[in-house]
């Protein structure tokens, strides 16, 4: 793996385009751009923009495909920005210059976006380190317990990857900190050390283990229906922390999920606001490069460039043309003074078509709504009918008498409503934990609030399977199957489902 | 050193010929078979190999695109195509479907493991000439692109010093046109073992598609195995009803006659290729044949052993007999030639194919003797 600062030229490109993102008042931390070759780049997107992670076969996976994708010409990554502090950004060597230019720019964009966007605020900025220590732990849990043990159990944990509840996200330390005082009464006040939160889950497995014996069935807990006390409160959405307290791990299991949960943290912010941290970096390049740093010559590199960037596609939505787009919709609008009450409950299409109030206030409400909103309020808030007919959007099911996929509406609602519902937690299904002594036989309860989306009970199966391996207690999930409550469980030996 | 993605990377191989080998009788009995990509690399569609989690079934999700058409018009190509642009880091694992590249050794080893084949043994020498180059050795001509920039350099220095030119306080190598170093290829001759795969298909109205498939997919995975054993391997086909002509691979599988069925017109034209274009003593010869066992008549089936006896058996390495089960086939030429050759006849294997699960056993049974 071989990246390299930048110099020369490139070195004074950045000063360059720094400037000019300066001056229009994107605020982000330092930014370290590397250059590195296509392996390179391969390597870091691979794993997930950093350059040391736990051994995984899964990264191994995702570098067979970059590269094959990079080899047959399909796909090249040109740029990749990583949310830490100073941020890294790493260019690809074998970049045009122009698209070095228009890649520099976008990096502002996201760098901007990762310091200024609440959801991101509490993200470690110290994640490569981080990363990299995580990696060396497990790398000696490996050489303590076998590397087979432990990457089978990583196997299992990544089952649970997706149960996140993002309001863990705004848990202020102070909140975690009590938390985590209340949870291990002896552990000193460690408010003022800097060990990661993976450490701690640690230590207090350990203290915790000390009280009692590793390897027995989960303890069980008073009635399962009754609260926990404030202070103990955990999120029933965040699982992956009721297995932490609640599982039979051993301690070096115990912390690997710890860390895996950070992880998984960590990135979530990136899953939950694609569509906005795109179109932000997007609307930054775009502005940048059109406005001050393009010249002549390189005009149509640029169109090009951008309009393979911003391409639409009937099959899916691509989110930095929406992103992009929306942001300078919010811009036009505001700019025009076209919101607000008397705006909309003007019903003369003429007046409302030619509305302009000179507001001017475009630019500076982008910035605030970069800044307080995610993917969901971000669509809830500012897709419009005008928005979404000008976009030309759709949306399309299976039709199973012609075997085809065909557009089904252009109906403003239902798109806008498909739209969210795909953002929804994003994206995935909102599986809380019902009891962690269901039965008052330790077993574990989880439930799927359903919200118009059925599980794929194929893959609850599997998943079921793989909570059980580290639950060691028979797991079930409640559900909704086809307007029907469906009961499934796995008590270690086979799948029941019922109604 | 190797990035550790390496050692992830190599992990990530190793799992996914786990899993193709754990498929294996899945793979061989849907007849799916790994697409040759003419690099000598085979694409193999994965069984998922993608962790399970919860997430929501696909029945009533369709999608959403951006574009012209009415209701109701198709939407094109295929749902979830790449985005174009820049890739974001990869926190989120596509969903595409996994495709894998292995080389026909890999694919061979796995079958052999799987099947605990043993490796064959040739007999006869190696006689095959076969001609190699590999550039190990250095010209002073040739195209740039296999320029030595190391030994042009050399040259250059030592010219330069020879010429009294170089100057150790300003080191300046100037390489001219005579300096230049060029890989060139050497021509080794190799002696190999080469083989010859001759299979007979009974294609009279008795066999079916499902039959077919069958052989198809037999066929396949003999030949990979054989590939891999032998450097050099030639493949004829032989149909026949009545009658029996050499065709082209595709031909051999599409082909369907009706009318009836004399096994021995196949052999004999087996005979004949091998008389004339196979020596024995150079070759290692794999006459296979299938049926569904019908034979239009005893004497016809006689001439058949006698063929086998005299001129077929004593040239090839081995005579293999499959016996695909059909509705309308009597699976009596099984039953004569189990009657000569018995069981463990060293020179004569015979296999029943029930149906598609049956294929690999049957593999198992040609394959499994290393002749």
């Amino acid at each position: 793996m071989r990246s390299k600062p930048i110099d020369g030229a490139l070195a004074e490109l950045r000063i360059e385009i720094e400037k000019y993102a300066l001056e229009y008042g994107l605020d982000y931390y330092p930014v370290v751009f590397e250059v590195c070759d296509y392996d390179t780049i391969n390597i870091l997107a691979a794993q997930g923009g950093f350059p040391a992670r736990y051994p995984h076969w899964r990264f191994g996976m995702d570098y067979d495909q970059l590269s094959k994708g990079y080899a047959y010409g399909l796909q090249k990554i040109y740029e990749m920005v990583v949310n830490t502090k100073p941020c890294y950004a790493y260019l690809l060597n074998a970049n045009h210059w122009v698209d070095q230019k228009i890649v520099m720019a976008h990096v502002f964009g996201h760098a901007d976006f990762f310091k200024n966007n609440y959801w991101f605020s509490n993200t470690d900025k110290n994640m490569m380190d981080v990363m990299a220590n995580h990696g060396t732990k497990i790398r000696r849990y490996m050489d303590r317990y076998g590397q087979d043990a432990v990457e089978v159990f990583i196997d299992k944990i990544l089952s649970l990857e997706n149960l996140l509840d993002p309001a863990v996200l705004f848990e202020t330390p102070e909140v975690a900190r009590r938390r985590m005082a209340s949870m291990v009464v002896e552990e000193q006040d460690d408010s003022s050390d800097d060990r990661s939160s993976a450490l701690k889950s640690f230590m207090r497995q350990k203290a915790r283990n000390d009280g009692d014996q590793v390897g027995q069935a989960p303890l069980p807990i008073e009635d399962h229906n009754s609260d926990y006390d404030s202070e103990r409160y955990i999120s029933p959405r965040d699982v992956m922390l009721y297995l932490i307290e609640h599982a039979p791990l051993e301690e070096w299991q115990a912390d690997i999920l710890g860390i895996l949960r950070e992880e998984a943290y960590y990135f979530l912010p990136q899953r939950m606001t694609k569509i906005m941290n795109e179109g932000w970096a997007s609307y930054w390049h775009s502005t940048i490069m059109t406005q001050k740093a393009l010249k002549a010559s390189e005009i149509i590199d640029f169109a090009d460039h951008h309009a393979g960037v911003m391409a639409m596609s009937k099959q899916n939505i691509n989110p930095y043309k929406i992103g992009i787009e929306l942001f300078r919709d919010i811009e036009y609008r505001w700019n025009t003074g076209k919101f607000g009450k008397e705006y909309l409950e003007c019903t003369n299409m003429e007046v409302k078509e030619n509305w302009n109030l000179d507001t001017g206030l475009g630019r500076e409400k982008i910035f605030e709504v970069r800044k307080s909103h995610n993917d969901i309020t971000f669509i809830d808030e500012f897709f419009t009918q005008e928005f979404c007919e000008r976009q030309q959007l759709f949306t399309y099911k299976y039709n199973s008498r012609t075997g085809r996929y065909e557009i089904d509406s252009r109906e403003f609602e239902e798109i806008k409503g498909k739209l969210l519902t795909s953002l929804t937690n994003f994206g995935q299904p909102v599986i809380e934990v019902e009891a962690v002594n269901f039965k008052n036989r330790g077993e574990l309860l989880l439930r799927h609030v359903h919200q118009g989306v059925d599980l794929d009970l194929n893959y609850a199966a599997e998943t079921l399977k793989n909570i059980h391996f580290i639950w060691k207690r028979p797991v079930n999930i409640s559900t909704t199957q086809e307007g029907v409550e469906t009961f499934m469980s796995f008590d270690g030996k086979e799948i029941k489902t019922g109604s | 050193m190797d990035h550790p993605i390496k050692r992830d990377h190599a992990r990530f191989r190793k799992i996914v010929k786990g899993r193709i080998r754990d498929n294996l009788r899945k793979y061989i009995s849907n007849g799916e078979m790994p697409s040759p990509k003419g690099d000598g690399q085979f694409k193999i569609p994965m069984p998922s190999i993608d962790t399970p989690r919860f997430k929501f079934g696909d029945k009533q999700q369709g999608g959403m695109g951006q574009g012209d058409g009415e209701a109701g018009d198709p939407v094109e190509g295929e749902e979830g195509e790449g985005e174009p642009g820049e890739g974001e880091a990869g926190n989120e694992a596509g969903s595409k479907e996994l495709e894998v590249d292995l080389s026909l050794d890999e694919l061979a080893s796995i079958l052999g493991e799987e099947l605990e084949l043993p490796n064959i043994e040739p007999k006869g020498k190696k006689t095959m000439e076969s001609l190699t180059e590999k550039y190990t050795s250095i010209g002073t001509q040739g195209p740039d692109s296999l320029k030595h920039y190391k030994r042009s350099y050399k040259e250059a220095l030592k010219r330069q010093i020879a010429m009294g030119q170089y100057d150790p306080n300003n080191p300046v190598v100037v390489p001219i046109k005579s300096d230049m170093r060029y890989r060139s290829a050497d021509a080794k001759v190799e002696f190999e073992n080469s083989a010859v795969v001759i299979y007979m298909m009974d294609v009279s109205g008795s066999m079916g598609d499902e039959q077919k498939e069958i052989v198809r997919t037999e066929s396949f995975w003999i030949n990979l195995w054989l590939k891999s054993q032998y450097k050099d391997i030639e493949i004829r086909y032989i149909i026949h009803d009545a009658t029996a002509k050499e065709v082209e691979e595709e031909t051999f599988f599409k082909t369907r006659e009706s009318g009836g069925t004399l096994i021995s017109s196949a052999l004999k034209l087996c005979r004949e290729i091998i008389q004339s274009d196979y020596n024995s003593a150079e070759w290692n010869i794999y006459p296979f044949h299938f049926s569904d066992g019908d034979n239009w008549s005893t004497d016809d089936t006689k001439l058949c052993l006698e063929i086998l006896d005299n001129d077929i058996i004593p040239e090839s390495n081995v005579f293999c007999y499959g016996q695909v089960e059909s509705r309308y086939g009597s699976g009596q030429f099984y039953k004569d030639l189990h009657a000569k050759y018995g069981e463990s006849n060293e020179e004569v294997i015979l296999s029943k194919i029930k149906n598609k699960d049956a294929i690999l056993d049957s593999i198992k049974d040609f394959l499994g003797k290393g002749k």
